[in-house]
């Protein structure tokens, strides 16, 4: 029996050898990034490239009146000017709506919008020029009348609608969803403790350090369109190119290059980027738009503007009876297709309270539109919110009953013998590790002696916090995702491996990479299921002309689900040499095996035949193999997960804080995060995942906020206003795992690279409210800036 | 039209004369004209660091330089110090710990710790921190950073004795 | 975004300076480091006809000391502030300062000169040359004139220098004995703009304050001199009363205009914290 061939990597008392899987290597890709030779979309260089400009309007609510592009399109080095009805005539406008979001809706979209803007920075007409200099010297050129219309940036107002800012849906409610499990009044009945708590999250953003990019270039002699997008879902963004512009999607091939930073921002449809496209095929040569940093401020998509009334009902002995959860959340004037922006508010609903095991919980959530720019799928989509609303309240509960907050947790969170187990809102786990991770985080920490250290450090009126956030995160997504809800974005994903005669593999996936080391995490699989040395491997991905068909990278699922098909594919590739070496050995298939780029034999390890030997024969002297047999060293694998709508993870973080409580400043001193990714396939990547996604969580905890006035405008659009973590001001941040794999998969890999921004803002803001305790004192607005802890003081 | 002046740097080691927009500022000029696209423009306001380049042996921000004002100086970017062999143990020891993700940040990210790494050979963990804190990395944490930094200070100590 | 077209001169001389801003009146811009003023072309926030580049202006460089006056030319570096043993030894208030501007490769760029003339009311140097009394050279075609720093402050953006002139250096007295400096300020990351600031410079003997000048940063217009807080302090210690009747008086002095992050209650909250800060490290 060949272990490492054919079992799941986590059979139980398996001894298989995992290869490079669970090994921390450095990614091969890192090497050109290093000397600064990658190749992001605005590195590239065409003869006849055309840079495309827009004009954006300044209002966030307003009837344009006029519009005279006429005095743009004579400056100098200008090619055309276009406005919106102009670009509608190569691209159909969409509807950001999903079938299984019952009752979700939102008007038409059109790559420029024609006549009326409904948040500052829409565009409403596009400047083609030479230059990017050029372009914007001439928008200074462009004549505009609006009539400024009635704005609504407030979401209990959007949701009270006495203004509706599109008149024909009636109303500013997006979407809206109601939970019951039945049961919860009389919970809170019965409850001898009842907490009940207010939370605010600031809209924040994604802030990817390259802005969006895309470079369109239409070919009219074979009505074929390339383009040249920095994006996490290639195929997702052929589709939609092929269906808007009317083009057959095998015309349409999206090449995706080195991407600068993504974290869902690039995973969306931009009107911007779709009138570049249109404009390509408008002026028939190559057409590029790259967001500048103001641009990116205004359109990029912004997340998690909510306001959340949180209550819960507890015994005196400190069990969680019931949640009962009020959301509100707004989106701007468009449900983002084809996503939507259903799907934060949504998961807030399914997650809040996700890791405990009280049977009753009752939730209403409403999604309205404001004249603010639109929010969708940003890292860890609803978690942060659902984390910080669950965990702020349990600590709540934990103080009133006078019970540490670990101790609390403890007698809470779902057994770890539980499973699989269906939480209230219905969503599934398969097996997760609550307590497990609670210990280990414990003692990661030296829990108990910082509360020691905490306690005296207070006689010296140093007030330090601790703060816990325990959560689930969801990883892997089925087709249940989006799929079923007709979106035409896929759940599975596919990896083609290919022997090269010089014994090299090339590994083409089809999910991407944009930093996380994807790459490399597939390169470390193929070359453990084939059987050779890391630097044989090769990895190519983000090119729909090449690529197996697939998702694409988000919700944390490249590893799990792409890196399953490179497995698969991985073992069958294996399986196939070894046939065309028993051929050449005249041995027997099963006395072989492939080590270290060669076939040896299984269980002396001799070496009989080189890789590079084989492939010599298999490509270049096949006559010398049996007439019958014909090799085939390229295979193609895919995989789904559908056994469960979602395979999701769970962890544990703790933050350190200490807080000046005459400045209201906020030092953090260290995080941990202990969390359970099933199979690793390298610990330092998902380290850094973790690491990375922590601070991007502290972000929103402690700085970053999109200011808007009442009047619709965006108040801190640049770098020097809108506060992004720094390094100065960053913790270190402690690491350890738990594996659980997944029984769905071989691999059994879970994400990642969402859990450390999920689980983050939660920590900071208990760390904080526990320094804040001496005082009774709390914080419950994200941001906590300064003037936020001092008003908590009372001293502002 | 763009008032333009000739303009002659020493760029990587090489002289470069080229006429210059006076308004196009040094990070267009060195991406643009020179197809030296290591040095990233991702704000143009000056905060985020990922356009920083060496002018006469200083870092300095190449979105708020003008071309024509480096006008007979010498400019070094990534792709010359990497060439150079320069900060060959820099760029290892990013590599071995992961210290880049998306890379955008990296070529500015290389020359701000490759100035800390040789003004303040002796920094500690703090001031290293704090002298990168005119970098944005959005994807790492910045701590890999923090940690590859320190291993090259330490190494090139030891290479010192 | 992009800057808009310009045109750009590098005149060798002071005269060749003058001559290109007579010309150009308003239309014309100076360019010492351009840290700030490249960045806010990049953003479009001015479109100026050409850009006078006075880094070939000889003897606008460098920092000398001539018997109790501490010169600071106005191309002069932060990063040369920053590392000169005379700040060091002579203006300990502006050496703290400058370890709060920016980050390396600004230092390495912007100018002492920039930062005065450009008068961002949340800077480091504005505040410490009201602190310290300083005076600043501006030079015109014609001659040269020394105004004080207390009356080089005239508004958000606005100082006295009359068009045609250019800041040529600040002259700043040498540190007396028995006084002492403390430059605090909060910003919510380092080298961002501060939240509050405040450059402190007093007398210091027999446990007691006398001669206190407290300027304060990102609280109004211009730099404010706390003249009223120091005047509760004339001559006493600091102790807990007398610092909190100088932290009262601000309430007075300090207009303390709200900001994106801080309302007035916080910023003269914050200013009334830093006052006793300082206060706490100049008597210590």
């Amino acid at each position: 029996m060949n272990a490492r061939a054919e079992l799941p990597l986590h059979a139980p008392g398996a001894t298989t050898d995992k290869g490079y899987i669970g090994q921390s290597v450095p990614r091969p890709n890192a090497r050109r990034l290093l000397q600064g030779r990658g190749a992001y979309v605005d590195d590239l260089r065409f003869a006849r490239l055309a840079h495309v400009v827009f004009f954006r309007s300044p209002y966030a609510h307003a009837r344009l009146k006029r519009l005279d592009l006429s005095k743009a399109a004579r400056q100098p080095g200008v090619i055309a000017a276009f406005d919106g009805r102009a670009v509608a005539e190569y691209c159909k406008p969409w509807v950001g709506v999903l079938g299984h979001l019952k009752g979700i809706k939102s008007p038409p979209q059109f790559a420029i919008a024609i006549e009326r803007a409904c948040c500052q920075g829409e565009a409403v007409a596009a400047v083609v020029a030479e230059t990017r200099a050029q372009g914007e010297d001439a928008l200074q050129h462009v004549e505009a009348d609006w009539e400024e219309l009635p704005v609504v940036t407030d979401m209990e107002e959007a949701l009270a609608g006495k203004v509706v800012i599109h008149a024909d849906l009636g109303d500013n409610v997006c979407f809206t969803r109601g939970l019951d499990t039945g049961g919860v009044d009389e919970a809170f009945a019965k409850a001898d403790v009842i907490v009940e708590e207010t939370y605010e999250f600031g809209r924040h953003t994604g802030v990817t350090l390259e802005g969006r990019s895309i470079l369109a270039d239409y070919n009219a002699a074979e009505h074929t369109l390339t383009v040249y997008h920095s994006t996490q879902a290639p195929h997702m963004m052929q589709d939609v190119f092929s269906r808007h512009l009317g083009i057959p999607e095998a015309n349409v091939r999206v090449i995706c290059k080195d991407v600068g930073g993504s974290f869902g921002i690039k995973v969306h449809v931009y009107p911007d980027e779709m009138a570049t496209a249109a404009i390509s095929v408008m002026l028939r040569r190559p057409v590029k738009f790259i967001a500048d940093r103001l641009e990116s401020f205004l359109t990029d998509i912004h997340a998690r503007e909510h306001k959340a009334r949180v209550r819960i009902a507890c015994t005196r002995e400190g069990e969680i009876l019931a949640f009962d959860l009020w959301d509100l959340t707004a989106i701007g004037p468009y449900s983002v297709y084809p996503r939507t922006s259903g799907i934060e508010g949504n998961q807030v609903v399914n997650l809040t309270g996700g890791p405990y095991k009280h049977q009753q919980y009752r939730a209403q959530m409403n999604v309205v539109f404001t004249n603010k720019n639109v929010t969708c799928q940003y890292r860890a989509v609803g978690h942060p919110i659902a984390v910080a609303l669950t965990e702020g309240i349990v600590d709540l509960a934990a103080e009133k009953l006078g019970i540490d907050p670990a101790e609390f947790r403890r007698k809470n969170l779902i057994p770890d013998s539980a499973y699989p187990y269906t939480f209230p809102s219905g969503i599934k786990f398969e097996k997760l590790s609550h307590h497990q991770s609670l210990d280990r985080l414990l003692e990661l920490m030296s829990y108990k002696e910082l509360r020691e250290e905490q306690r005296a450090l207070r006689d010296k009126s140093i007030y330090r916090g601790i703060g816990l956030a325990a959560m689930i995160e969801v990883t892997n997504p089925s087709p249940a995702f989006y799929g079923v809800g007709g979106a035409r974005i896929s759940a599975q994903d596919g990896a083609t491996l290919r022997l090269e005669p010089t014994g090299m593999v090339t590994c083409i996936a089809s999910v991407t990479e944009q930093g996380q080391g994807t790459e490399g995490a597939m390169a470390q699989i193929a070359a453990s299921a084939v059987g050779v040395a890391l630097d044989k491997v090769r990895v190519i991905t983000g090119d729909t002309g090449v690529t197996p068909y697939g998702g694409g990278t988000w919700a944390s699922r490249g590893a799990g689900i792409g890196g399953e098909a490179v497995l698969q594919a991985g073992r069958a590739l294996r399986s196939n040499i070894l046939e065309v070496a028993a051929h050449i050995l005249h041995a027997d298939r099963a006395e072989l095996d492939i080590v270290g780029g060669e076939v040896v034999n299984r269980l002396t390890l001799e070496s009989r035949l080189p890789l590079v030997e084989l492939g010599r024969v298999a490509y270049f002297r096949p006559d010398t193999l049996p007439l019958k047999f014909q090799s085939e060293l390229t295979v193609t694998r895919h995989y789904t997960p559908r056994e469960y709508g979602f395979t999701f993870t769970n962890g544990i973080q703790a933050c350190l804080v200490e807080v000046d409580v005459e400045t209201g400043f906020v030092k953090l001193l260290k995080h941990w995060c202990v969390e359970d990714c099933g199979t690793i396939i390298n610990p330092m990547l998902v380290d850094e995942q973790i690491r990375g996604g922590v601070v991007q969580g502290i972000g929103a905890a402690l700085y970053e906020e999109c200011l808007y006035s009442a009047e619709g405008q965006l108040l801190n659009g640049s770098l020097a206003d809108y506060l992004v973590p720094m390094s100065a001001e960053m913790p270190d941040i402690i690491v350890a795992h738990i594996e659980t794999p997944p029984r769905q998969s071989d691999l059994g890999a879970k994400g990642a690279g969402e859990a450390g921004t999920a689980g983050a803002p939660g920590a900071v803001m208990n760390a904080i409210n526990d320094a804040l305790r001496p005082f009774k004192a709390r914080v419950a607005a994200q941001p906590f800036t300064p003037q936020r802890v001092l008003q908590a003081l009372g001293k502002v | 039209m763009d008032d333009t002046l000739p303009t002659t740097l020493i760029v990587n080691g090489e002289r470069v004369t080229r006429n210059v927009a006076a308004r196009q500022h040094l990070s267009d000029f060195l991406r643009d004209e020179l197809g030296l696209t290591g040095s990233h423009t991702a704000c143009e306001h000056g905060v985020c660091g990922a356009c920083t380049v060496r002018v006469d042996g200083a870092i300095v921000r190449g979105c708020l330089m003008l071309a024509v004002q480096a006008n007979g100086r010498k400019v070094d970017t990534i792709e010359g110090l990497s060439d150079s062999g320069e900060i060959a143990d820099l760029q290892e020891a990013f590599h071995r710990r992961n210290a880049l993700q998306c890379g955008f940040c990296t070529p500015g990210m290389l020359m701000a710790a490759q100035d800390l790494l040789t003004s303040q050979p002796e920094a500690t963990r703090e001031e290293v921190r704090e002298h990168l804190s005119g970098n944005l990395c959005r994807c790492t944490g910045y701590q890999a950073i923090v940690d590859a930094v320190e291993d090259v200070l330490g190494s090139r100590r030891r290479g010192r004795k | 975004m992009k800057a808009p077209s310009f045109s750009y001169a590098r005149p060798g001389s002071l005269s060749g300076v003058f001559e290109l801003l007579e010309r150009h009146g308003d239309r014309a811009r100076v360019l010492a480091g351009g840290q700030s003023l490249l960045a806010s072309l990049n953003l479009r926030l001015s479109a100026p006809e050409l850009l006078v580049d006075i880094a070939c202006v000889p003897g606008l460089t460098g920092i000398t000391v001539a018997g109790d006056k501490v010169r600071i030319g106005a191309l002069t570096t932060h990063r040369q502030i920053e590392r000169s043993p005379e700040v060091a030894r002579h203006l300990p208030l502006l050496a703290q300062a400058v370890r709060n501007v920016a980050c390396a490769a600004i230092r390495n760029v912007g100018t002492f000169g920039g930062s005065i003339a450009l008068a961002d009311p949340a800077a480091e140097y504005p505040a410490c040359a009201v602190a310290l009394d300083a005076t600043f050279v501006l030079a015109g075609r014609a001659a040269e004139r020394r105004v004080r720093a207390r009356e080089f402050f005239r508004g958000l953006y606005e100082t006295a220098l009359r068009p045609g002139e250019l800041l040529i250096a600040g002259e700043f007295p040498v540190s007396g004995d028995g006084y002492r400096s403390v430059f605090l300020e909060l910003a919510r990351r380092r080298g961002d703009y501060a939240m509050v600031g405040i450059a402190a410079h007093a007398r210091t003997a027999g446990g007691r304050i006398s001669d206190a000048r407290l300027a304060f940063l990102a609280v109004s217009g211009t730099p404010v001199l706390a003249v009223r807080a120091a005047a509760a302090l004339e001559g006493r210690p600091p102790d807990a009363r007398t610092v909190a009747a100088a932290q009262a008086a601000l309430g007075d002095e300090l207009e303390a205009p709200a900001d994106l992050y801080a309302s007035r209650a916080t910023k003269l909250h914050l200013a009334r914290v830093l006052l006793g800060r300082a206060l706490g490290a100049l008597a210590r």
